[in-house]
């Protein structure tokens, strides 16, 4: 008990379960099916956002790539669906049936090897958690290892997420192209499409991520965390306290990828499909923004500022589409010279002492009450 | 040459060239088990360039840094660190945004890898450890302080704490008492006396009565290259040391006195 207390302060569980009963209650008590699917779909991009808290805000490390880990998790969970949604019935008046319409589309004839596997949701779901952790794996070592950091690392996760989009594009006849993968219906024989199954993954999805954020508390809580922010902070110091500084960094960068790849494939399995427009650069630009919003130092402020900064978008989209794309810019601009520490950074400026004050009240006024009158109520 | 393993430290050859310029140039020196040997010339002489050579900093052009007979020139800092070399900077150089407890934590040597810090558990030893060496370093009173708010002996202390903690064998130590009071200095002189004792200390320092206090030997360096070795009454009394160094500073103090 002591040890979990020393884990866990009594505000952020306070916090945490406001966030829980927010999400697991309340929202799907007042949203309409429609709405509630969409704030599903918001929150698919709370676990980017909660990587990147992680990454940047106590790492230092700015990714302008999460995007690419973000497709790749939507990806790898679209191919399953997509290969159970080409069974032979349902692909019968195709040149070759069996295989995903966009294949049969571009004159592909058999189905490639590496989607072989994707047959098995077992290999499925692990090739979610693996493949991004691999490739930020590499892509950590060949740059920590170097000790690229700070502006070429942003730079260099940046023209992964453009090659990526380009490859994806490219490769129509095995990625489907532009248009993504689209068309998915079910999971085991369960209808993903029904107002039912959607209420349930969103149900799932906030599980996940309250999961994925208990995660992130653990780590930012142990010696790791501090080191991160050490590093941040001074990399010399830690490096000559000690430490490979890069194992540390690639950790973390990896941590950050297998969350955005848990967004990615809640997203597809949510929304229904996945596609290029959410790997590249602007996707990933916007994930950062995500969690200055929040406030990069705040785990929950990552979740709260998925959920505004979509909302924002969602209507200002709806009047203004060509619009949006200035008014991000110009929140992150504010955000980042104005409130470095976004949301989370005010409420505990501004609101947390006034509530601290009227709490103190309220309990100076509970003390004050004599004994006799308490127990009567 | 003499045999290395004699030596705690045995530096030959030692050059490093910044694009031509060469700030150690052909430089050996040789530390015993228990020494304290302090280095001292003028500024810009190469004294802090040595020090960065040896963490693994800098890298030399040539020669070669031997450590209890493993060459250092090619080992990765930390793991530097792990063969018992610990060394402070010129600038104080802490942690600003943890306390000094987590500073010191930090500092422990355990838990290094990436699984062993998550890990990590804060049992009695490391507790014991931290506040056995904030108390050697005064700051027993300041431990759950940012240590971004101590002052600048203060940060000194801390970052001295933080090598203590660490029990290197070699302590290498970049003007301890640079840009303290009167107060601390003296106070930070009795600490690196008691700190100094069952180990090797390679100390950069200014302050002539500080040197003549700890010093068993002094080696001066000037433009790169060692100019002199030996007790300190035997470099105070070469004349060449007289002309680019103690000259200089003489006059410039009483300068600064006037
Ligand atoms: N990384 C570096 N790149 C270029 N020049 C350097 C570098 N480090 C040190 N120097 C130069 O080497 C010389 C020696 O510097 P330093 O070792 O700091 O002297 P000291 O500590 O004796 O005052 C100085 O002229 C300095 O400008
Ligand atoms: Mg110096």
């Amino acid at each position: 008990m002591t040890a979990l207390r020393n884990l866990f302060s009594g505000r952020e569980v306070l916090y945490f379960l406001l966030l829980a009963v927010l999400l697991v209650v309340v929202l799907p008590l007042a949203l309409d099916a429609f709405r509630l699917n969409l704030t599903g779909k918001y929150l698919t991009f709370a676990f980017v956002a909660l990587g990147l808290v992680l990454c940047w805000g106590y790492g230092g490390v700015l990714s302008l790539g999460q995007g690419v880990f973000f497709g790749l998790g939507g990806y790898c969970m679209a191919m399953f669906l997509k290969l159970e949604a080409s069974d032979m019935a349902s692909t019968a008046r195709q040149t070759t049936p069996g295989i995903p319409d966009f294949m049969d589309w571009n004159q592909v004839t058999e189905l490639p090897w590496f989607w072989e596997p994707f047959h098995s949701l077992t290999f499925t779901l692990l090739a979610v958690l693996v493949v991004p952790a691999v490739f930020a794996f590499v892509i950590g070592f060949a740059m920590f290892k170097r000790r690229v950091g700070g502006v070429y690392f942003a730079i260099i996760t940046q023209a992964i997420a453009t090659i990526l989009t380009i490859l994806i594009i490219g490769q129509q006849g095995y990625t489907g192209g532009a248009n993504g993968m689209t068309d998915l219906r079910t999971l085991l024989g369960w209808d993903i499409r029904t107002d039912d199954a959607k209420q349930i993954l969103y149900f799932l999805c906030v599980f996940l991520l309250l999961l994925c954020l208990v995660l992130a508390h653990l780590i930012l809580r142990s010696k790791f965390g501090r080191i991160l922010v050490a590093m941040r902070d001074r990399e010399d110091r830690v490096r000559f306290s000690g430490y490979d500084v890069s194992g540390f960094k690639i950790f973390v960068f990896c941590l950050a990828g297998v969350f955005s790849a848990i967004g990615g494939a809640m997203f597809t399995l949510q929304v229904g499909f996945m596609s290029p427009s959410f790997v590249g650069i602007v996707p990933s630009i916007e994930m950062v923004i995500f969690c200055a919003v929040g406030g990069r130092l705040s785990l929950l402020g990552a979740v709260y500022g998925a959920l505004i900064v979509n909302l924002a978008k969602t209507s200002f989209s709806e009047s203004f589409p060509e619009l949006w794309l200035y008014a991000m810019g110009a929140l992150f601009i504010a955000v980042v010279l104005a409130f470095p520490n976004g949301l989370a950074g005010l409420y505990s400026r501004y609101l947390e002492p006034l509530l601290d004050r009227g709490w103190a009240n309220v309990r100076s006024r509970a003390v004050a009450v004599p004994p006799a009158q308490e127990k009567t109520s | 040459m003499s045999n290395a393993q004699d030596f705690i430290l045995a530096v030959e050859g030692l050059t490093v060239s910044f694009d031509g310029f060469k700030a150690v140039d052909d430089l050996s020196f040789y530390v015993d088990p228990q020494e304290i040997r302090v280095i001292i010339g003028p500024n810009g002489a190469g004294k802090t360039t040595v020090l960065d050579l040896i963490c693994g900093k800098t890298r030399a052009t040539e020669g070669s840094i031997k450590f209890r007979g493993r060459e250092l020139t090619r080992m990765s800092e930390h793991a530097i660190v792990h063969a018992g070399v610990g060394r402070k900077f010129q600038n104080p150089s802490v942690f600003e945004d943890l306390t000094v407890f987590e500073n010191l934590e930090i500092s422990y040597p355990r838990g290094r890898s990436v699984f062993g810090a998550l890990l990590f558990r804060r049992d009695k030893a490391v507790l014991d450890a931290v506040h056995e060496t904030a108390a050697t370093v005064f700051l027993s009173d300041h431990l759950d302080q940012p240590a971004g708010l101590l002052s600048h002996g203060q940060k000194q202390w801390l970052e001295i704490g933080m090598l203590l903690i660490q029990d290197p064998e070699l302590l290498m130590l970049d003007e301890p008492v640079a840009g303290m009071s009167v107060a601390e200095r003296r106070q930070t002189a009795e600490l690196l006396r008691t700190i100094t004792r069952q180990r090797s200390v390679i100390v950069i320092e200014h302050d002539m009565q500080f040197v003549e206090d700890i010093a068993h030997r002094v080696t001066v360096m000037h433009q790169g290259r060692m100019l002199a070795e030996g007790s300190l009454e035997h470099v105070k009394n070469d004349p060449r040391v007289v002309e680019v160094y103690l000259g200089h500073r003489e006059s410039r103090e009483e300068a600064a006195h006037a």
